[in-house]
């Protein structure tokens, strides 16, 4: 069975002194009847597509639409030619999330982390901490498996789908993920973990799925960048001993209740918010005059 | 669901509804055919019909026809290669009542005697649920092994069928039953947690009354 709290997963992790990781992998080796070995290997590959998937991004490609595309490449450009506001680690980071979202919604392969639109937020604080770390692939693995605890998490308790509970499901449950993992690659704690993951999910509350058109591009690209950074943000303030005041599984609770409250017009369904500007629904019309 | 519903599934992006799970839908429709399809008309409602283009809906449900995964990196160039492997297609779209907003009906065949008639809906995650064969209303996934059985409405056919799935050591998870009209033609659908042994699947295409036999397993490859 998935857990159905994080104060669940702390609690084992206390009582049988393994840290959040070893609880979520041994529930997968239970759950899916594997072995450690197999279900490592399973991770990898995700790993690996992740890693595949930035290193075949292409700054000249545009999605079907037009909407989007080239805007990672600029970002690029710009952090090499001179000093961003952000830094060098967190320009990296909005970097990769801006070329992991264009990459998806340009028709290449990538890994839906929860979902495809929210895809490029776990890869961009993973990838550029990879590289600038020169960390090794285990510990990489094992924030991913934190990452996945937590989302399944959300998922159990709440939703991951903007059709069901809006960004805040889907950019938000990926950054909570991206806030947990990297608090475990700096060796935090599960209490520290989790707070991440309740700041992350806190920071996002209410955010709504307008996308234009109806298509995973504006403004889901750019979005990915709001979701990494605010991962970054939430991870340091846990590991500096910062803690949520709402319990990190009634922010999750909150969040269902804020998307079931959410009109169903700004649930994916392209009719509200961005999606109902004048600029939106004239993108929208010539969308629809498109033929098949 | 396990953890790597969260994370993942690989695919070719930008939707798992629109792509990944129209991508299934063609495969499904394939396998259902048995054989490499030369001809496909396409219809489109709701959400596929008003965002399937910018989604690569279309390009995602040739892709599946021509037995591609949805993981598969030739998806984005799936017409030309349709074009290379001699199969025709044509997109319609239209409003289907009471149907699931991601819903697509494919009318395929093999340019010969083989034709097949396929409803069926993307319902998030990738995941799909196949609604209706030949005009008889089925429900089912594709997500474990699953036999679809065309058979002449009369008594007897089922227990054939599940005593011989018995004998074999399977175990049905699921199990529906319609038909077109009483003492018509009727369908049925049975998942279960095993993959069938060839054999099994033999045994039961030769069941009296029995007018087709179609195992899906699309796991075998997946994995």
């Amino acid at each position: 069975m998935p857990f159905h709290s994080l104060a669940e997963i702390e609690k084992r992790s206390r009582e049988e002194e393994k840290s959040f990781f070893q609880i979520i992998l041994e529930d997968d080796i239970s759950e899916r009847k594997t072995t450690k070995e197999a279900s490592m290997k399973k991770m990898e590959a995700m790993w690996n597509a992740m890693l595949d998937a930035a290193d075949s991004y292409d700054p000249q490609l545009r999605s079907n639409s037009g909407l989007v595309g080239k805007d990672g490449g600029k970002m690029e450009a710009y952090r090499e030619q001179q000093e961003t506001l952000c830094g060098p680690f967190a320009s990296l980071v909005i970097t990769q999330a801006l070329q992991m979202g264009e990459s998806n919604a340009c028709m290449k392969r990538i890994v839906a982390a929860p979902t495809a639109g929210a895809c490029g937020v776990l890869p961009a604080v993973l990838i550029p901490y990879h590289k600038t770390y020169h960390t090794e692939t285990n510990e990489i693995l094992e924030a991913l498996y934190v990452a996945a605890g937590i989302g399944q998490v959300i998922a159990t308790r709440a939703f991951i789908a903007g059709a069901a509970g809006g960004c805040q499901a889907e950019v938000g449950t990926a950054s909570a993920m991206a806030a947990g993992a990297l608090c475990s690659l700096r060796g935090g704690e599960p209490e520290q973990i989790s707070a991440a993951c309740g700041m992350a999910l806190k920071n996002l509350l209410g955010l709504v799925c307008d996308p234009v058109a109806g298509l995973v591009e504006v403004p889901c690209v750019k979005r990915n960048v709001i979701g990494a950074m605010n991962a970054l943000a939430s991870a340091d303030m846990a590991l500096a001993g910062i803690r949520s005041a709402i319990p990190t599984d009634q922010v999750i609770d909150a969040m269902r209740e804020v998307g079931e409250k959410m009109d169903v017009s700004l649930r994916e369904t392209g009719m509200g918010g961005l999606a109902a500007t004048p600029a939106g629904q004239e993108i929208t019309r010539k969308m629809k005059s498109r033929k098949f | 669901m396990n953890i790597f519903d969260i994370l993942g599934p690989i695919m070719v992006g930008p939707s798992s509804s629109h792509t990944a799970g129209a991508v299934r839908i063609g495969k499904v429709a394939r396998a259902l055919l048995g054989t490499s399809p030369r001809r496909a008309f396409i219809t489109l409602h709701g959400s596929f019909a008003a965002t399937g283009s910018g989604h690569g809906t279309d390009k995602a449900l040739i892709a599946g026809l021509l037995g591609m995964n949805p993981d598969d990196m030739r998806i984005p160039d799936s017409e030309v290669l349709a074009g290379k492997a001699g199969m025709e297609y044509h997109f319609f779209t239209k409003n289907i009542r009471g149907a699931h907003p991601n819903t697509a009906i494919l009318q395929i065949d093999d340019g010969r005697e083989r034709r097949i008639h396929v409803q069926a809906s993307s319902i998030g995650g990738g995941r799909i649920c196949v609604n209706e064969i030949d005009g008889i209303q089925v429900d089912f996934s594709a997500e474990s092994p699953t036999l679809i059985v065309n058979n002449e409405d009369r008594p007897g056919h089922l227990a054939a069928v599940t005593s011989i799935l018995a004998k074999a050591d399977i175990n049905i998870a699921t199990l529906t039953l319609n038909r077109g009209k009483r003492g018509g033609k009727a369908i049925f659908v049975a998942e279960t947690d095993l993959d069938i042994p060839e054999c099994a699947v033999e045994a039961i295409r030769g069941v009296p009354g029995v007018l087709k036999v179609t195992y899906l397993n699309m796991n075998r490859e997946k994995n």
